[in-house]
């Protein structure tokens, strides 16, 4: 696409986020979706993050607060159930762990190149309130 | 909702704001976003009261600028609907930002520019500061000489931007106070025909279509912006004019009147030529005439279509011309003039050779005489007998003070 010359695009600034006609967007998972590669669902901004979230889905319950609140839609769900995150999108800026309700918490920033599953292994205990 | 239709007179006497704002109604636009400033006020006035009497189906917004009146007209365009609006002067250059916006991401929009003097001092009056200000953003951009003009151009306007090879937006200039507030009989088409001419909106790539969804007003950086920059100019290059021509021999065929992208008067035997644009050209037409009468074969080119340039059909029609005279009614701001310049370029590559020197006039609404025209004309005959320019190749007149003259 990089490479195509002036004559063999669309006129207009304008790009079209899906390959031809879309009837259910809304009843269709984003990874079944025809998105253009203009679209940028199709392009990877994982190299934006300096800091990464990692979901530990022994604590969630699914409250679904990450979803309503990350920016880029980048919290994976299927059927109100918490499953992952979209680490093409995800920029880093830590607004999940910040709204996540639970103790401990079910997201937490982690360096980008931190190994997920020795984080998980030593995630943190329930916090007991002060009195 | 039903809208009603006007009877109207098979010649009404209107002024150059009026026969505009009757064109945009028996266009049937869906959006005029607008904000009003001097002289191009009674346009959005009149469609307001076209409006407000159930004279218009569309929507009126009315919008706290003239950047957010073009901003409402390129949303509005996106969407897609046929959309249009009007300005002047102040009000054209903070449209400015957005007059690109709109070229650039291919939006049909009519725009009727009623020319005014740019401040600083103030000035409410007609001179070309404005439409020499937008000929660089990409729009289309005619000039209507006379009222009769500024009504049959606006369907024109339509017809050519809204093509689908075209799709850019499209400025319909004429004279403040000259011709936005002189009334003269003006031969008007009916509703049903006029509308017929324009035919109906075709939407393109807009938003309102959900199962093609469009994201418009992208940014491209150093890897794409040059590639849109460069369609776009292909396209004001080689798709405008065909379409301006058809649109043209259509209307013609219409109404009986013929414009074409360069009005020659009495040029076909020529020595001595003018070329200037606006209300000027009949005042130049009418001095030709007279000097005609003296022996001097005098003639008028003037420009029909500024935007794209019709560099090769002025060449044209100053073919043969010995001595060539061209009219900038824009204060050259260090420069020899647009029209000098441009003129320049398209003769400069010809066999004529002919002798060409610039005149600057007119600024903030003063009057351009006939005494003024003979003073040229004559220069211009004194020129061809001389077989060289006997004067500096730019002069102010009617500016009062010493003789001001550069180059």
């Amino acid at each position: 696409m990089a490479n195509r010359g002036w004559d063999e695009f669309e006129i207009g600034a304008m790009l079209r986020t899906f390959d031809g006609k879309i009837d259910d967007i809304a009843g269709t998972n984003q990874e079944d979706r025809a998105y253009s590669k203009s679209s940028s669902f199709s392009a990877s901004v994982a190299d934006w993050r300096i800091e990464k979230p990692v979901f530990n889905k022994d604590f969630c319950i699914d409250c679904q607060f990450c979803w309503v609140y990350c920016p880029d839609m980048s919290i994976i769900a299927r059927d109100k159930k918490m499953i992952g995150i979209d680490m093409d999108h995800c920029k880093g800026c830590a607004i999940c762990v910040e709204v996540c309700p639970t103790n401990p918490k079910s997201l937490l920033m982690f360096p980008e190149q931190a190994d997920e599953e020795v984080e998980l292994a030593q995630w943190p205990t329930k916090e007991k309130k002060e009195k | 909702m039903a809208f009603d239709k006007m009877e109207l007179k098979d010649i009404e006497v209107w002024d150059g704001n009026y026969a505009a704002a009757q064109a945009m109604r028996q266009c049937q636009i869906d959006v005029v976003a607008a904000y009003p400033i001097t002289p191009s006020t009674p346009i959005v006035e009149g469609y307001g009261n076209f409006k407000a009497n159930n004279y218009v189906e569309g929507e009126f917004v009315m919008v706290e600028s003239e950047h957010a009146a073009m901003s409402g007209c390129i949303g509005a365009a996106a969407a897609g609907g046929r959309v249009a609006t009007a300005t002047s002067s102040q009000g054209f250059a903070l449209m400015v930002e957005t007059l690109y916006q709109a070229s650039g991401m291919r939006l049909p929009i009519v725009l009727n520019v009623v020319n005014r003097a740019l401040a600083a001092p103030l000035n409410v009056n007609g001179d070309h500061a404005d439409m020499y200000l937008g000929r660089d953003s990409g729009w289309i951009q005619l000039d209507a000489y006379c009222p009769q003009d500024a009504y049959d151009l606006n369907f024109i306007a339509f017809k050519v931007s809204e093509d689908h090879d075209v799709r850019l937006p499209c400025m319909v200039h004429q004279d403040g106070f000259m011709t936005s507030h002189t009334a003269q009989g003006v031969h008007t088409l009916s509703d049903d025909v006029a509308y017929g001419f324009v035919g109906d909106f075709q939407p393109m790539n807009d938003m309102l279509d959900f199962e093609h969804p469009v994201t418009h007003g992208v940014q491209t950086e150093e890897d794409w912006h040059f590639e849109h920059k460069a369609r776009q100019h292909n396209d004001l290059m080689t798709k405008v004019f065909p379409k301006i021509q058809a649109a043209f021999d259509d209307f013609e065929k219409l109404s009986g009147r013929k414009y074409n992208l360069v009005e020659s008067y009495d040029m076909d035997d020529a020595d001595v030529a003018v070329v200037c644009m606006g209300t000027s050209v009949e005042t130049a037409r009418e001095v030709a005439s007279e000097m005609r009468e003296k022996g001097v074969k005098a003639g008028v080119v003037g420009l029909r279509v500024i935007r794209p340039f019709p560099f090769f059909e002025i060449a044209e029609a100053l073919k043969g011309a010995k001595a060539i005279a061209t009219l900038d009614r824009s204060s050259p701001g260090g420069a020899p003039g647009m029209l000098f310049n441009e003129i320049a370029g398209c003769l400069f590559n010809t066999d004529d050779r002919a002798l060409l020197s610039g005149f600057i006039y007119g600024l903030g609404g003063r009057d351009l005489t006939k005494k003024h025209l003979v003073e040229i004309f004559t220069q211009l005959q004194a020129n061809v007998d001389a077989g060289k320019v006997t004067t500096s190749l730019q002069q102010f007149i009617g500016v009062r003070g010493p003789k001001l003259q550069f180059l």
